[in-house]
């Protein structure tokens, strides 16, 4: 087994190498959580909107609801998706389990309230502030709803990004769903977790690296775009 | 132009809110060729009034009808004291008014550069709406406004935030607006704005209309205790 420092200088020397087998596990980890989250966006986006305009019965408890979901434990959601597409489960005979498709309907589930409570928050901010010029435009509630997504568009960028850092990032609800086979579901943080109980530092922390610099990046790009937006936009 | 909504008949209304009634059973009848300016201390229900006149509330009690018909016309805006506008440009702003109208879109972008060119802010067209002044905001909501060619404009104290300036440039262009056939229904408690801009003075005490007259009645010698003493108190020197 190799040093500590040893291993971080194979670490920097596999992200170099462009090392096949890291570079498939990246790409696995971006693929799964870019389209978790692009199903997440497609469904938290109008969810929370229609939250932040509607008013129905059962509104303020499905607004709690929502906000505590954003905190869902990812090994809970790992659960919940196996069991349903276990071969005696409600989805069995998609046959899903244990491939990157189970992957992203987990992270999908794990990222939809987040994204679905952040754009409501925004939204209903935006609605207090545009709701009676709207309407004296004559607006409808569905129209409005459309609009105040538009007009938001920068901090609803925002959280997608949160989404996707959070999908990124976790680990239980892949490991469950994904079973973390070399090569076929194998993501970042599966690695980091299976690589770091074998001994084998420099891949872990190879990977390590890689996720750490993915969420400052997607920091530093949502922070350049509300600055870049204030600028152009107020 | 369409056919006209006017008269404009409130019937009664009252409004409550939170076991507080705001507005209590005002009545008025006012037609489309005078301006009326609904004058009152803070509190009285001066905005209250008007958004139920405007549709943005509903009356808890009586009956608003546009020229005998109880639908709420389309041939009407408002401009309100804080103007909000899109995260996009002047004429992006002026145009969704239009699109929501229906309009298409060759059009919608014609007619709102005209209007930007009648508040003078077309060279301002592409700048975003948000970033200019308190002024020009308040002069580009004019714009999205008289765009739409109401037969009505509610302004709800249009100029209680701008600066003097400001306050002039939007003042003109109300004039201009009403000076194209449009009526003006305006709330202020700048009783120097009252006496430039109305025909009409609605005088409202907690939630009750307690003079209903001309102008320059009403500035000569108001006949209610309330109007006299509020005069009394926006200008104590007289």
């Amino acid at each position: 087994m190799d040093t500590i420092p040893a291993s971080f200088g194979t670490a920097i020397a596999l992200i170099g190498a462009l090392d096949a087998k890291l570079l498939q596990i990246v790409l696995l980890s971006l693929q799964v959580s870019l389209s978790a989250v692009l199903f997440a966006s497609v469904i938290g986006l109008p969810l929370g909107a229609a939250i932040a305009v509607g008013r129905f019965p059962g509104r303020q408890a499905l607004t709690v609801v929502l906000n505590g979901l954003m905190g869902l434990p990812s090994v809970v959601v790992g659960l919940l998706v196996y069991l349903l597409l276990s071969r005696a489960g409600p989805l069995g005979e998609f046959g899903l389990l244990f491939t990157p498709g189970a992957m992203v309907v987990a992270q999908t589930v794990l990222t939809a309230p987040l994204i679905a409570a952040l754009s409501r928050q925004i939204v209903e901010d935006a609605w207090r502030e545009l709701r009676e010029q709207l309407r004296s435009l004559g607006a409808s509630t569905p129209r409005a709803a459309a609009t105040l997504l538009w007009d938001a568009r920068i901090s609803l960028f925002t959280a997608i990004l949160a989404g996707f850092g959070r999908a990124a990032a976790e680990v239980g609800a892949v490991m469950i769903v994904g079973g973390n086979i070399d090569g076929v579901t194998r993501v970042m943080t599966t690695t980091i977790a299976l690589e770091t109980s074998k001994g084998d530092l420099p891949l872990a922390l190879a990977l390590g690296f890689i996720l750490v610099g993915l969420i400052l990046a997607v920091n530093a790009v949502a922070y350049t775009t509300r600055q870049w937006a204030a600028r152009h936009y107020g | 132009m369409s056919a006209s909504i006017f008269p404009l008949v409130v019937e009664d209304i009252s409004f409550e809110h939170g076991g507080q009634r705001i507005i209590d059973r005002v009545s008025l009848a006012v037609d489309g060729r005078v301006r009326t300016v609904i004058l009152g201390a803070n509190g009285a229900g001066k905005s209250v009034l008007m958004r139920l006149i405007h549709g943005l509330l509903a009356p808890t009690g009586g009956r608003i009808t546009w020229c005998g018909r109880a639908e709420r016309p389309r041939e009407q805006a408002m401009v309100f004291q804080r103007p909000v506008m899109l995260h996009t440009t002047a004429l992006k702003n002026v145009a969704y008014g239009l699109k929501l109208a229906g309009l298409p879109r060759r059009r919608r972008i014609e007619r709102a550069q005209a209007a930007l060119e009648r508040v003078g802010l077309a060279y301002l067209a592409g700048r975003p709406a948000r970033v200019l002044s308190g002024g020009e905001q308040q002069r580009l909501a004019l714009a999205r406004a008289w765009a739409l060619e109401p037969q009505v404009l509610f302004l709800d104290e249009p100029t209680a935030s701008l600066d003097p300036g400001s306050t002039r440039e939007v003042e003109k262009v109300i004039g201009e607006i009403v000076a194209s056939g449009c009526k003006i229904v305006m709330t202020t408690h700048n009783l120097g704005q009252a006496r430039r801009l109305a025909d009409d003075v609605v005088f409202l005490h907690e939630g009750r209309i307690v003079e209903f007259t001309p102008a320059d009645v009403f500035f000569r010698m108001p006949r209610s205790p309330e109007a006299a003493a509020f005069m009394n108190a926006e200008l104590p020197w007289r």
